[in-house]
């Protein structure tokens, strides 16, 4: 029995081993819990579970197991809106539009009544259309992207008359992050850029050196010391702030956040929409304190790696065209600043927070796309990691 | 041996989960890793199971330059350099330059204690690699003297992260893993309790409501946590602010005193007054 539960737990992918069953069956020998199913489930978990974000998965499996319900599907759709329903299944942004009918609906909270009482009325999952709550659709529900904030409604609506078990309870089902770029995972991703070297100042103690050099020195004492081992690699970021960018503020943040740990020799700076003769390094006073683009550029040796985020997206003539940018008259297209400073940087890759299948609709991301020589790539996991790999091989 | 059993203390709230997993970890000799939002007690944790077993606590504090070789032994290769040009007698022996680590010392206590890997996430990402076999086999070789250390008696080890870097999975295997999770208002109320026993139940209702509440808040970068809550409320009682006070006039929400032991944030700060703001100027 217990075996087919292990095996229940590997197919929901849930990474548990050989020597993690084999802990909990040893466990169980030593008659750490008895008769009790709650007791087994914490210690089943402590034993296989070696990470929250897999709670909630290891919730449903037992909860599916130990109901004797053979297909697991059968749990989970019975009763419950299924999470999965409202999640972004086919990519669709919402224009302005969709938002601004939303609000014409008078604001989250009345939808929030809507939503559940169309809820009541949905009896099958729904794709497309204009009513039904589902993913990909024009309806104000299920938008997923657009605040993702009211899409619990799931959870809502237990049956009644069910004694909810704590595996049933679902306490951990936000910590599931299947789909999120996280700040440790893009730490992790940015350990790839590591370029170790003794360098700066001598705080070890070069051991063999030193037995050498006494000896050397007829037995008297000559320490010599060394510099550590340490990451010298040198990183210069540019971030695009404001405007469209607004949509992905958070893993620009979790980017910038996990870049700032990580690299000893961080620089970075602000632009707006795209490349032109100034930036700034604080956004609050943006205006006031400006460096010229030149001063970067002749500031940073070309043995900087340099990292653009930003999403391209915007009108092809504040690229290619003086005076185009949207804020100030610019009198050298913002292309040759771009130019200038790949000149400058051959390291040098654009990370785009938005998704690599929407690019090639963008005029614009076609044209810095091509400036960058193809080294764009979309700020996921994926994306960065074949990023960093070509920064890091250059 | 198995007979020691944590069952929490009278400072200490363990829920069911907690300590099941404590003596897991206890019964079968391997390692706990305690994860959790920082301020939900997990040093703490091992410090309590210390106290309850009545044995003495083994404290390893990992820093971003620990390395796993300090927690085994360092050898002081220069003072014996040195002591060699004094003509030291202690010179001969090696054994007087080895600086025994926090393992040593816990493999070699003749009664069983408790040893506490604290924050093991903030060394490097490698580090927890390199004592897979001394935490498994609860073993080591000392090179220098070509001796080998073995736990009499296996210590019962704790060990904490916050979650700044993922642990590799070699390692997480021979753990037993726990997740402090954020205690809901009935455990919290517990917690309350065990530190503050005399306090007014006013009072502990009023801002349980103002803690719970403000953890609502979307959009905050830290959410404050029970250690913010016991301070927040060791300052009202040093203040003697009345309950009342935490609630605003006619129900209205209000911003709750000393509100700055629970944001510890400036921006969180802005946009805790800016929704209170907005909020009330909506409810007039």
């Amino acid at each position: 029995m217990l075996i087919n539960f292990f095996f229940d737990v590997k197919k929901a992918k849930i990474p548990a081993t050989i020597r993690e069953f084999l802990m909990l069956v040893e466990a169980m020998d030593k008659r750490l819990v008895m008769y009790n199913i709650d007791d087994f489930y914490y210690l089943s978990r402590a034993a296989l579970v070696k990470d929250e974000k897999y709670f909630d998965r290891y919730d449903r499996v037992f909860g599916a197991f130990f109901k004797g319900i053979e297909d697991m599907t059968t749990a989970l759709f019975d009763g419950d809106i299924p999470e999965e329903w409202l999640l972004l299944q086919a990519e669709k942004l919402f224009s302005e539009e969709d938002k601004a009918a939303i609000e014409a609906m008078g604001g989250w909270e009345k939808l929030m009544q809507e939503l559940r009482k169309r809820l009541e009325e949905q009896k099958e999952r729904h794709q497309g259309g204009n009513r039904w709550i589902g993913t990909a659709g024009t309806s104000p529900f299920g938008t997923g992207g657009y605040n993702p904030e009211g899409v619990a409604i799931g959870q809502r609506r237990r049956r009644q008359g069910r004694a909810l078990k704590v595996w049933d309870r679902r306490d951990y089902k936000n910590y599931d992050d299947n789909v999120q770029i996280g700040i440790r995972n893009i730490q992790l991703a940015l350990r790839r850029l590591r370029e170790f070297a003794r360098v700066g100042e001598d705080d070890e103690l070069d051991l063999d050196e030193t037995i050498r050099n006494t000896a050397h020195n007829a037995g008297l004492l000559d320490i010599v010391m060394r510099p550590e081992r340490r990451n010298r690699v040198k990183v210069l970021m540019f971030f695009d702030v404001g405007g469209s960018m607004d949509d992905h503020i958070r893993v620009c943040e979790e980017l910038f956040s996990a870049a700032r740990t990580e690299f000893k020799h961080l620089e970075y700076y602000y632009f707006h929409n795209f490349t032109y003769e100034f930036m700034w390094r604080d956004n609050r006073r943006r205006h006031e304190q400006r460096t010229p683009t030149w001063d970067v550029i002749n500031t940073y040796p070309a043995d900087y790696k340099v990292i653009f985020v930003g999403d391209a997206f915007m009108s092809p003539y504040e690229i290619t065209y003086k005076g185009g940018s949207v804020e100030h008259w610019n009198e050298e297209p913002g292309l040759l600043w771009a130019q200038r400073m790949l000149d400058q940087w051959p390291n040098a890759i654009w990370l785009n927070p938005r998704p690599e299948t929407r690019w090639e609709h963008t005029p614009s991301t076609m044209i810095v796309k091509e400036v960058m020589a193809n080294r764009m790539f979309p700020l996921s996991i994926d994306g960065l990691d074949r990023g960093l790999r070509l920064l890091t091989a250059a | 041996m198995s007979e020691m059993r944590f069952t929490g203390t009278d400072n200490y709230v363990a829920t069911e989960d907690l300590m099941l997993a404590v003596n897991a970890s206890i019964t079968l000799e391997r390692p706990l890793l305690v994860k959790g939002e920082p301020g939900t007690g997990k040093t703490m944790l091992a410090e309590e199971v210390a106290s309850a077993l009545g044995t003495q606590l083994i404290t390893w504090h990992i820093k971003s330059t620990t390395k796993a070789q300090h927690g085994l032994y360092e050898y002081d290769a220069v003072s014996r350099l040195r002591d060699s040009q004094l003509g030291d007698e202690r010179v001969k022996d090696i054994r007087n330059y080895i600086d025994r680590g926090k393992l040593w010392d816990a493999f070699t206590s003749d009664e069983k204690v408790v040893l506490l890997i604290d924050e093991i996430d903030k060394a490097d990402i490698e580090f927890p690699n390199d004592l897979l076999q001394e935490l498994d086999r609860m073993e080591f070789f000392v090179y220098e003297t070509g001796e080998t250390v073995k736990a009499q008696v296996r210590p019962i080890v704790i060990i904490t992260s916050n979650n700044e870097k993922e642990l590799p999975d070699a390692f997480l295997r021979r753990c037993f893993f726990h997740y402090i999770r954020f205690p809901d208002p009935q455990t919290m109320q517990d917690i309350v309790d065990v530190h503050y026993p005399g306090i007014k139940k006013e009072l502990v209702r009023e801002s349980m409501e103002a803690f719970f509440n403000m953890r609502e808040v979307p959009g905050l970068k830290k959410k404050p946590s029970t250690s913010e809550l016991l301070d927040w409320l060791k300052l009202l009682m040093a203040e003697d602010i009345p309950p009342e006070a935490l609630r605003g006039k006619d129900g209205n929400k209000t911003i709750p005193p000393l509100y700055g032991a629970l944001l510890k944030n400036e921006q969180d700060v802005h946009l805790f007054e800016r929704l209170i703001f907005m909020a009330r100027r909506e409810g007039r």
